[in-house]
């Protein structure tokens, strides 16, 4: 079973769906919630690290479960980061991203969310966030494919 | 003044944590939606449905809560606003964080903890200390 088949596409609308219930009913689609976490030296709101212990911990729990199986329910095999490696590439974007998320209070998930919640910011933040993430990725794909080309060739072949 | 609200917070990271498990139980993936959109205008034919799927049922998800209770729009941020070019560069510096890093706080913060992933403990540490100095320095650090 492939995931373009109908049933992939139920369970992910089914979990998308949970998702973005998840992230509005915790009140992380407000961008002034969020800040008011990151705000330490303010008046601080620590809902945001309450969402982020109930749904890690809960995720490991489930995710133990989940790889225990064998096997997903809806695909050939488990399609998980392969990257292990803590590199500067990794360490760059996590700095940008934390710059961008502390600015203005939206990281992908609750900005996407705006736009089905009457959010003006969300038009102006998402298109952005889409050009950023596609520039990037292109840039990342072509530096990819150099090294690939720039390899050296095992000896024995031209 | 935003209230503490343990319930709701704890209700929300519950559905989180289900869409996450669902995820990966059905069709093996993390729930990351930096990479679940971002790799959307790249993926293969047979890859875009589910990812358009979650992304619809996101957006369907966010929108009925609003219907139902009612959230008022968020309006103006508090504190120094950004205006509409620091939103825009706000957004590209996530997007392109996103990319590099391999994920945000759905794909680093919530499944990379949960998969004890050693990355995720990095991309988390950074990002996490990183916005709250950003926070700071923008509301009390004068910048």
């Amino acid at each position: 079973m492939a995931a373009s088949d109908h049933r992939g596409r139920v369970v992910a609308a089914l979990a998308g769906l949970l998702f973005g219930l998840g992230l509005a009913i915790a009140g992380m689609t407000d961008p002034r919630k969020v800040l008011a976490f990151l705000d330490v030296a303010g008046a601080w709101d620590p809902s945001l690290m309450v969402v982020l212990a109930v749904a890690v911990s809960l995720t490991a729990w489930g995710y133990r479960r989940v790889l225990r199986g064998g096997a997903p329910r809806c695909a050939a095999a488990f399609d998980l980061p392969a990257e292990r490696r803590v590199d500067a590439r990794l360490l760059l974007g996590a700095a940008l991203f934390g710059l961008g998320w502390g600015a203005a209070g939206y990281c992908p998930g609750p900005a996407l969310a705006g736009l089905a919640m009457d959010n003006a910011q969300a038009w102006i933040f998402v298109p952005a966030m889409l050009a950023g993430s596609w520039l990037t990725r292109a840039w990342m794909d072509r530096a990819a494919a150099r090294r690939a080309s720039d390899a050296p060739r095992p000896p024995g072949r031209d | 003044m935003s209230v503490f609200t343990p319930w709701s917070a704890a209700i929300g990271g519950a559905l989180i944590a289900a869409s996450a498990v669902l995820l990966l139980a059905t069709l093996g993936r993390v729930a990351g939606i930096s990479g679940i959109v971002g790799r959307l205008p790249t993926a293969a034919p047979g890859d875009r449905a589910w990812r358009w799927a979650f992304l619809l049922g996101l957006l369907a998800g966010a929108g009925l809560w609003a219907r139902l209770a009612g959230v008022p729009p968020p309006g103006a941020i508090s504190g120094p606003s950004l205006g509409p070019w620091g939103l825009a560069a706000a957004g590209a510096l996530v997007g392109c964080g996103t990319a590099l890093a391999g994920g945000c706080t759905s794909g680093h913060g919530v499944c990379g903890l949960a998969r004890l992933s050693r990355r995720s403990f990095a991309a988390v540490g950074v990002f996490m200390a990183v916005a709250l100095l950003t926070t700071w320095g923008l509301r009390h650090g004068g910048l």
